[in-house]
């Protein structure tokens, strides 16, 4: 009983432990984000790998979420004899919701994991003691370029995603269902507003910097683990963690900037 | 950066009364050693003997308890950031496994400390990187990926790039761990090479007999966290010390133990449960 | 040319993006970048707007033309005031009505603007002389059901 109580606390301290770690571990990245000269190489080199290369999946993703929601949203519209309103109904679920947690759970997916394996290996490698040894603040030259790609990334990504989703409901509504496409298009420009637009830049900026944060962070924490960190064994396990923990974290992030923005 | 007064004196490194934990764990107990300047000084141990520990605490890698490490004039334990990356301008590290970023050329690795560090236009730093390259014996391989490098030529890679800022001070770790002897051995003479070309003074960490008696010109042996004996290859070789004669004669070191605790060892229903955390080397 | 690549692959995402963004942020968001200076505002005095947003449409002969701008409160008449923003191409006669009215009957609440016969035409800061306030349909329904039913 005993032993239980004090693993819970030692479970705990640890926990704490970390997140402590992992707060400082962004707010020195932030500081440095802003720190003269940035480069912007290493820049466009992640913006490449984050924003570019998910770009495909991203596309793939929406389309047939807007398929879907066209397709289901049609049948309940039906019901009331609204279907004039789907263009409406499908832009705002695309705008506020879908758009940005589709493309920030594809972005841990791809590239989030990628960036925590990245930094994790290069934890266990030395590489991350090799640069501070050369005098390199591993902040600036590995996770700086990686903060501002993704954070430019994410909100780029979600307004492509929010106009192809809003596609694929066009797809669904007006080539297989027949509704009118004025009817579409103008309920939809009539009644989404900038405030629901603010709302899904504000949740892409959000996500960006939670993806980024704990991806990085935690492979950067590597060695801090406590069930020892060193190899292959520990990257693989760190990495689940980082896309379980930042998945987690992006849809209760929703959540709450869902309640305080309405 | 270092003034012009401690040019004179010997000691580049020196420690005093250094003390490490880690964790609960004591790993360095109350260490002093000096590095003069031009030497190569071996530190050698077997594992868990704190040689490792006592490199990264030099390299301000690791946090100390207590005591002192000043290298050119700074006390590399109680440095701010600012000092330690003003000192570690002066200095290059080889890591064990190379350290090489993945991401990156052969070439631009090696060129990576002079592009965050100078202003030198394209053409001087390619001259300077490649110079360095080929006094490891690594011309031509410019553009290779280090996953396209064998082993020997990761190490090569790595000191290439460890000295590609002409650092008064090179540290080494393990050398030849992972190389067959023969790689091992030219690596040896790069060592060497490097210390009467550019008159630097040499650090090597390894575990390996022939290598620290070829390139040392002294030797320093640690045995749990306490150093055991200084000195030159030959006053090494002499040492009537137990640790010393362990190591010299790769002899397993053991403490002794009585015949009821070593039945009680075997007989326990259950092994000492390590703490979590913490590592057990 | 690997780096000229990806050069181009991100100078095409960026733009995708940015091309996206103002997609929804001209169409959606009404943002006027360009017609600034080419409109008008008139205000119209309602008792009630239950309903109508800010960005609803104001029509005239079921065309959409404008939009509101503005939906206040004048504590001291105890009055809706919206305002609305008209093309300066469109002229309104002093006369003209002002409704509030649903499209279908879950649709969103928009202005019909009906126009009048006055020589006369409706200035920037004017307000509308008659306006017709939005039908609630519960209350309507409400007021039939208990009206012929029993006295409650």
């Amino acid at each position: 009983m005993i032993n239980m109580i004090s693993r819970l606390g030692q479970s705990v301290i640890y926990n704490c432990e970390q997140a402590g770690y992992l707060t400082l571990f962004l707010l020195r990245a932030l500081g440095r984000m802003f720190s003269w000269p940035i480069k912007l190489g290493p820049i466009i080199k992640q913006l490449h790998f984050i924003g570019a290369k998910s770009t495909f999946v991203i596309v793939t993703a929406s389309l047939t979420i807007g398929l879907v929601l066209g397709l289901q949203l049609y049948y309940e519209l039906n019901k009331f004899g609204a279907v004039d309103r789907l263009g409406t109904v499908v832009a705002l679920s695309m705008i506020r919701e879908m758009g940005p947690v589709v493309t920030a759970l594809m972005v841990i997916g791809r590239a989030g994991s990628a960036m925590c394996a990245e930094v994790g290996i290069m934890r266990t490698d030395e590489q991350l003691d090799a640069l501070e040894c050369m005098a390199i603040d591993p902040y600036r030259f590995l996770m700086v370029p990686k903060f501002w790609a993704t954070i430019i990334s994410l909100p780029l990504l979600v307004a492509i995603s929010d106009v192809v989703g809003i596609l694929g409901g066009y797809v669904a509504g007006v080539w297989i269902f027949d509704v009118p496409s004025g009817a579409y298009f103008y309920g939809m420009y009539s009644s989404v507003d900038w405030v629901d637009i603010n709302m899904g830049l504000v949740k892409s900026f959000v996500f960006g910097l939670i993806i980024v944060w704990i991806s990085t962070g935690k492979g950067f924490l590597l060695h801090l683990d406590r069930e020892g960190s060193y190899g292959a064994e520990g990257v693989s396990r760190i990495t689940t963690q980082a896309v379980v923990l930042a998945s987690i974290s992006v849809l209760v992030a929703d959540y709450l900037i869902s309640a305080f923005m309405i | 950066m270092t003034t012009t007064d401690d040019q004179t004196a010997p000691g580049i490194i020196k420690i005093e009364q250094l003390t490490t934990h880690y964790g609960e764990r004591q790993i360095l107990d109350e260490l002093n050693l000096e590095v003069n300047r031009g030497e190569v000084l071996v530190i050698m141990g077997g594992s868990g003997s704190g040689k490792s520990t006592l490199l990264r605490t030099m390299l301000g890698l690791n946090k100390a308890t207590s005591g002192s490490v000043d290298i050119m004039g700074i006390d590399v334990v109680n440095a701010n950031r600012k000092q330690l990356y003003q000192l570690r301008r002066n200095i290059g590290v080889a890591f064990q496994g190379g350290a090489l970023f993945g991401s990156m050329s052969l070439i631009e690795n090696v060129q990576l400390p002079l592009r965050e560090h100078t202003n030198l236009d394209e053409n001087t730093i390619r001259i300077m990187s490649r110079l360095k390259l080929d006094m490891m014996n690594l011309s031509g391989f410019d553009d290779l990926m280090p996953s396209e490098l064998s082993g020997g030529m990761i190490k090569r890679a790595a000191l290439a790039r460890a000295v590609v800022m002409d650092p008064k001070l090179l540290f080494f770790d393990e050398p030849s761990a992972g190389l067959d002897p023969v790689v091992a051995a030219e690596l040896d003479e790069y060592i060497l090479e490097l210390k009467q070309a550019m008159d630097m003074t040499i650090v090597v960490v390894t575990h390996e007999l022939e290598s620290a008696f070829r390139i040392a010109d002294r030797i320093t042996i640690l045995d749990k966290g306490k150093m055991v004996i200084t000195g030159t290859v030959d006053e090494v070789k002499q040492s009537q010390d137990q640790h010393v004669q362990n190591l010299l004669n790769r002899r397993a070191a053991r403490d002794p133990i009585s015949p009821d605790e070593y039945l009680d060892l075997l007989t326990r229903t259950k092994a000492s449960r390590p703490i979590p955390g913490r590592i057990h080397d | 040319m690997r780096q000229l690549k990806v050069e181009f692959y991100v100078g095409l995402f960026v733009i995708a993006g940015i091309a996206a963004l103002a997609y929804m942020a001209v169409k959606m968001g009404d943002l006027n970048l360009f017609e600034q200076d080419n409109s008008y505002q008139v205000v119209g005095r309602f008792t009630s707007v239950s309903g109508l947003k800010d960005g609803a449409s104001v029509e005239l002969s079921g065309v959409k033309l404008g939009k509101v701008t503005s939906i206040i409160y004048d504590t001291e008449r105890q009055e809706a005031v919206v305002t609305m923003q008209v093309p300066n191409t469109v002229k309104l006669s002093t006369d003209s009505i002002a409704s509030v009215r649903t499209s279908g009957i879950i649709g969103d609440k928009y202005i019909k603007v009906t126009p009048g016969g006055e020589e006369d035409f409706m200035q920037e800061g004017d307000e509308f002389e008659q306006t017709e306030s939005a039908l609630d349909i519960e209350e309507l329904i409400s007021k039939f059901v208990f009206s012929t039913g029993d006295d409650k």
